[in-house]
């Protein structure tokens, strides 16, 4: 109770200060003020239409990864597990560089997205196809593999053949994951294909706690592991694919929050579920605030920032479970 | 009352029958040993038996829902998995999961099932401690427990003495012995015959995948079954304490 208070209340802050930043200096009074429509013009449209999707996408795409991260260590039993893991997010890169090269991303604002999440369904079609109905969970980490490499070869080779430096480098800025630029026309695109994510998700629970015994002790315990397994996902591809699609390869926050954040949810992988849902969402904020303050001229990206952090703590992570770790 | 019914029970792995028509019933009141040798299809057997394997024939359990199984027979698996660093009970309150409505926290009668578990496998001074910190038995008494927990009328173990110390081999099976005599089933693979022997009221000896022998100790642990099945020579005296079995030698 008391850290689901304590992550809400980042959390708060966290998307209250990534209003009240920017390129514009606003005080943080006249920015919440023109948040509902009151001061200057030239202020409401800043913050309405550039600042307030630009957080809201943060912490949409930071509780997503989060949470199908939780879900997917929860359900491969493994600390190492990420939501990418499955090859959705391979995959929605792959439609939204397809989308780019082929121009239909500049026929209308929500090509580009709409592509990536199409590429993202059918990834999770194809894991359901080869991982069959009975298998275990070792043959859905192989097919992820399988079709994570197949995406990232096919994205390299459209990279490969595109016609010319400008729109490889475009592509190349898509990859490296952003919630820059972005209208409320993303926010209504992603958000109702993430909440069906969640709430799929949010009913892995009772589930994942029974599997920390193993999957036979888990379907002794009354879980339907075929039905369980389905959720997460159809759940994490929604979740995920939904990312994704609006704000490119955001790396290493599924990894890293449920790792964080393990301990003090007792190990309880229920308890982990919602805790890394908030926890993501703070922490992609925190990194897009960071993209704000410390390069603000060079339009440093997300991806790019939340690797940089994600791979020291990661290491540092390591380094104090290590005597845990088998 | 039966609580487990299997008829003609047939697991088979490619061409290979592992399972091969079992037959059987399991009665409240009895504490059974499966019994038989390495790839006889113990393991096999019970795991079909509760609907985790695909198979042929009928059982009364993998009929059901797996909710209602749950509330039936409790099942622990020979793998001793404790995937994340959780305390002892909560370990032991999984068991309860069956029995919480969705969305609960353990309440008071759960929290009594999962006490009278701790006390039954002695773990009440471990409860607070870190489960993936204990020995690799203290781990195995933490799993009986969370089948006990379970509170079901028919507990399956597969192998659940195994790593055990002799003190908690004894004590372990001397709580399945209870709980037959109060009135639930137990049915436990098990290797050591001697403790077979002492504390299961049947044996079923599985003999590549089929029934060789069902009933009384004294009447499965016969010397030519020994010698055909287990390929030992031995020895079943009985004493005042049960009878006691004793491996002479290995018959080539």
């Amino acid at each position: 109770m008391k850290l689901a208070l304590i992550l809400s209340g980042l959390l708060l802050a966290l998307f209250t200060a990534s209003l009240c930043l920017g390129s514009v200096a606003i005080t943080p009074v006249a920015a919440l003020s023109a948040l509902l429509g009151w001061g200057d013009p030239l202020h409401i449209m800043i913050l309405q239409e550039i600042r307030l999707p630009r957080a809201l996408l943060a912490a949409m795409v930071g509780g997503s990864l989060g949470l199908s991260g939780a879900a997917m260590q929860g359900y491969l039993r493994n600390p190492l597990a990420e939501p990418g893991l499955i090859g959705v997010s391979g995959a929605a890169a792959l439609g939204a560089v397809i989308a780019l090269q082929t121009g239909i991303a500049t026929l209308f604002t929500l090509a580009l997205p709409l592509s990536a999440l199409l590429f993202a369904l059918a990834a999770v079609g194809l894991i359901l196809l080869l991982a069959g109905p009975r298998g275990g969970s070792m043959t859905l980490i192989l097919a992820g593999i399988a079709i994570s490499a197949l995406a990232g070869a096919l994205t390299a080779l459209v990279l490969n053949l595109s016609p010319n430096p400008y729109a490889a480098s475009e592509i190349i800025f898509w990859m490296m994951g952003s919630v820059a630029d972005r209208s409320m026309e993303h926010v209504t695109l992603a958000l109702p294909v993430m909440l069906l994510g969640w709430a799929l998700l949010a009913t892995l629970g009772r589930g994942l706690d029974a599997l920390t015994l193993g999957e036979d002790a888990a379907g002794s315990l009354g879980i339907s592991m075929s039905s369980l397994r389905l959720r997460l996902l159809i759940g994490t591809a929604a979740a995920v694919g939904a990312a994704t699609a609006v704000a490119g390869a955001v790396g290493f926050v599924g990894l890293i929050v449920p790792h964080l954040l393990r301990r003090v949810t007792q190990g309880r992988p229920s308890a982990l579920l919602w805790a890394s849902t908030l926890g993501g969402a703070s922490m992609v904020l925190a990194a897009d605030i960071t993209v704000r303050l410390v390069l603000p001229t060079r339009d440093l990206k997300l991806g790019v920032v939340m690797a940089l952090i994600g791979a020291p703590l990661f290491l540092h992570l390591i380094y104090r479970t290590r005597k845990e770790l088998p | 009352m039966t609580l487990l019914r299997l008829s003609d029970l047939t697991v088979t792995r490619g061409q290979c029958p592992v399972v091969d028509h079992v037959t059987l019933d399991i009665k409240a009141d009895e504490c059974v040993g499966l019994i038989g040798p390495n790839g006889s299809g113990k393991t096999t057997l019970m795991r079909a038996a509760l609907g985790l394997l695909p198979h042929t024939g009928t059982s009364s359990l993998s009929q059901m829902s797996p909710r209602a199984r749950a509330a039936q027979a409790a099942w622990l698996p020979q793998s001793r998995e404790i995937a994340w660093p959780v305390t002892v009970e909560s370990v032991v309150a999984l068991g309860r999961l069956p029995h919480m409505p969705r969305g609960t926290r353990l309440r008071p009668e759960d929290q009594a099932a999962v006490d009278a578990a701790l006390d039954r496998m002695g773990l009440t001074a471990f409860r607070h401690r870190l489960a993936t910190e204990l020995s690799g038995g203290e781990q195995a008494r933490v799993l009986i427990a969370r089948t006990l927990a379970q509170d079901t009328p028919l507990l399956m173990a597969d192998e659940p003495i195994a790593g055990l110390d002799p003190a908690a081999q004894l004590s372990t099976l001397q709580v399945f012995a209870d709980l037959a005599r109060e009135g639930r089933a137990v049915l436990t693979s098990l290797h050591d015959l001697s403790l077979a022997a002492r504390y299961c009221t049947r044996l079923i000896l599985l003999h590549r995948g089929r029934l060789h022998a069902d009933g009384p100790p004294a009447t499965v642990l016969t010397p030519d079954t020994l010698a055909e099945v287990f390929h030992l020579r031995a020895r079943v005296h009985m004493t005042d304490d049960g009878p006691l079995f004793q491996p002479l030698g290995v018959l080539s």
